[in-house]
């Protein structure tokens, strides 16, 4: 049958408004999928299930494409883990405020540590500079952070460093619409970068300033990059997704495990870490023998960041 | 039938107080940790914390000074104040309760590989922290329980210290100083610039794993 041959009420058929909306969809979703790079593994980055519903064995699969990925992407075999937390831990940090000497070894150790982009530049701690005597503690937006004298510490002025404080109700968790962050049994707050949609929200809840974003993409030179990570921790980032401190996950969830990279490299201990259910730890000894503070404490985030006056 | 409605509403509750305790696993590890802090408050166990074993390295001297008995086996032991011939820059730079001591309150005058006590007890170059204790006692007490002072190690497992000396050079104890690291980027001179991976920029601190305090022991 020639096509003049089709009769009105035929042709009305074909170009029903069901077939209409069908072919566009079926048009746009095509045109999604990127030209030539099209293999199974976009599709399965696509379709990624959340990493709290994956099995162990879909775990390894993501991990495996992940790690193919990133060989390809940066000539580097990484390893990836997907350690849980261990039951009866709760990770809880402790930042004499009389020690601190505000000489930044924390930022550059964490940047080494967690795989930060260095151009365009992003640092999970930031060391703030407040004069001896001044209101400061709810002026965090006003406080220095680009003093660059000859010598720490400098007459009059004390240090605070910031980064995520771990919050025990985290006001960035309650916004994320696709559940990308969140809080993990040991208190950690993670981000599941391959879900993070890049909204910013969870930014712009944190009264911390502790989220980064990636504006751009994230530059490493290739000898640099610490090739041992953990999903939810220091494996390499994505442009437009959101990135934390996280007590640095891939080296404190082992047994024995490590303490995080800032408190290593600290040249005065000002940093401490332990697990707040052990009575033992050395950070429950400064919760009950020092004096004790937790940032913002009034907007009720609980954090599990404690700051303390050493002497 | 009314039996019936009682044995009801019983198996819901348990299975519903059985929910509840599945669904937070943390609460009876903070029971636990509840109990144990009330027995300690209530003294039934004591706190502990001993002199930890684990050093990082042993006291930095500077070079061809240990043993002192090379020099100072065949000398009379002086215990007056004086003008120093030897250790000079340590008398000129002495800053450390100054006024109150004087060599041989710390050093032990008959044999000078040891360290002495105001009880009359000898002790190592290596337990000097003894020493500094006599004094610091409160800081000595925060340096058991690993709060004063760095230390690392596994936060689970072996920790390492360090000496009171490590930090503290002991002739002129207060901190020094150094410069720090650079500040971030400022966002107003950020600028996209596209760089390539072989031109980004390195990392300040360099592949330095165990950044230690710069004991300066030069004249101040």
């Amino acid at each position: 049958m020639n096509r003049k041959g089709i009769d009105k009420e035929e042709r009305s058929k074909l170009l029903s408004r069901r077939n209409v909306l069908k072919g566009t969809a079926f048009g746009l979703a095509s045109l999604a999928i990127p030209f030539g790079t099209a293999d199974a593994s976009v599709w399965e980055a696509f379709f990624q299930k959340h990493f709290q519903e994956m099995n162990e064995d879909e775990k390894k699969r993501v991990v495996q494409r992940l790690e193919d990925e990133y060989a390809k992407k940066f000539g580097a075999k990484f390893n990836i883990k997907t350690t849980k937390a261990e039951p009866g831990v709760l990770f809880g940090y402790g930042l004499d405020l009389s020690r601190c000497i505000g000489c930044r070894r924390c930022v550059y150790a964490c940047v080494r540590e967690n795989n930060q982009s260095r151009d365009p530049q992003i640092h999970w701690i930031t060391v703030l500079r407040f004069k001896k005597g001044e209101k400061w503690v709810n002026d965090l937006e006003e406080a220095e952070k680009y003093y660059n004298p000859d010598k720490v510490p400098e007459e009059g002025y004390f240090y605070m460093p910031v980064q995520c404080q771990q919050c025990g109700s985290p006001p960035c968790v309650k916004v994320c619409p696709t559940q990308a962050t969140w809080k993990e049994p040991d208190g950690i707050v993670v981000v599941d970068y391959n879900w993070c949609i890049g909204c910013r929200y969870c930014m712009a809840a944190c009264p911390y300033g502790a989220r980064r974003f990636n504006w751009g993409r994230p530059n490493i030179q290739k000898k640099e990059i610490n090739q041992e990570t953990h999903y939810l921790g220091n494996r390499p980032r994505y442009t437009g997704v959101v990135e934390k401190c996280t007590f640095c996950i891939q080296r404190v969830r082992e047994n024995p495990g490590k303490y995080p990279a800032c408190v290593e490299i600290c040249p005065v201990g000002a940093r401490k870490f332990g697990n707040l259910l052990d009575p033992n730890s050395e950070i429950r000894y400064i919760i009950k023998h020092k004096r004790v503070f937790r940032l913002k404490e009034d907007l009720n985030t609980k954090p599990q960041f404690y700051y303390f006056f050493g002497s | 039938m009314k039996n019936n409605t009682i044995l009801c509403i019983a198996a819901f509750l348990i299975a519903l107080s059985g929910l509840l305790i599945s669904a937070d696993v943390n609460a009876t590890d903070m029971e636990k940790a509840i109990e144990q802090e009330k027995a300690l408050r209530e003294g039934k166990v004591k706190e502990s914390y001993g002199i930890p074993k684990f050093f990082v390295s042993p006291p930095v001297f500077s070079e061809g000074m240990f043993p002192c008995s090379q020099c100072h086996a065949g000398m009379e032991p002086n215990p007056e104040r004086r003008e120093l011939m030897f250790h000079t820059e340590i008398a000129e730079g002495f800053d450390h309760a100054e006024e109150q001591r004087w060599c041989l309150d710390c050093h032990n005058p008959d044999n000078r590989d040891k360290l002495r006590l105001v009880s009359g007890k000898l002790i190592s170059f290596e337990e000097s922290y003894d020493l500094c204790g006599q004094c610091h006692g409160t800081i000595f007490r925060d340096w058991k329980a690993g709060i004063h002072g760095k230390r690392d190690g596994m936060w689970n497992g072996k920790k390492k210290y360090r000496l009171c000396v490590h930090c503290h050079y002991p002739h002129w104890p207060k901190f020094q100083g150094f410069k720090p690291l650079p500040p971030p980027e400022n966002p107003r001179d950020i600028r996209y610039r596209k760089l390539s991976q072989d031109e980004t920029p390195l990392n300040p601190l360099g592949d330095n794993q165990d950044y230690e305090i710069p004991l300066s022991k030069e004249k101040k």
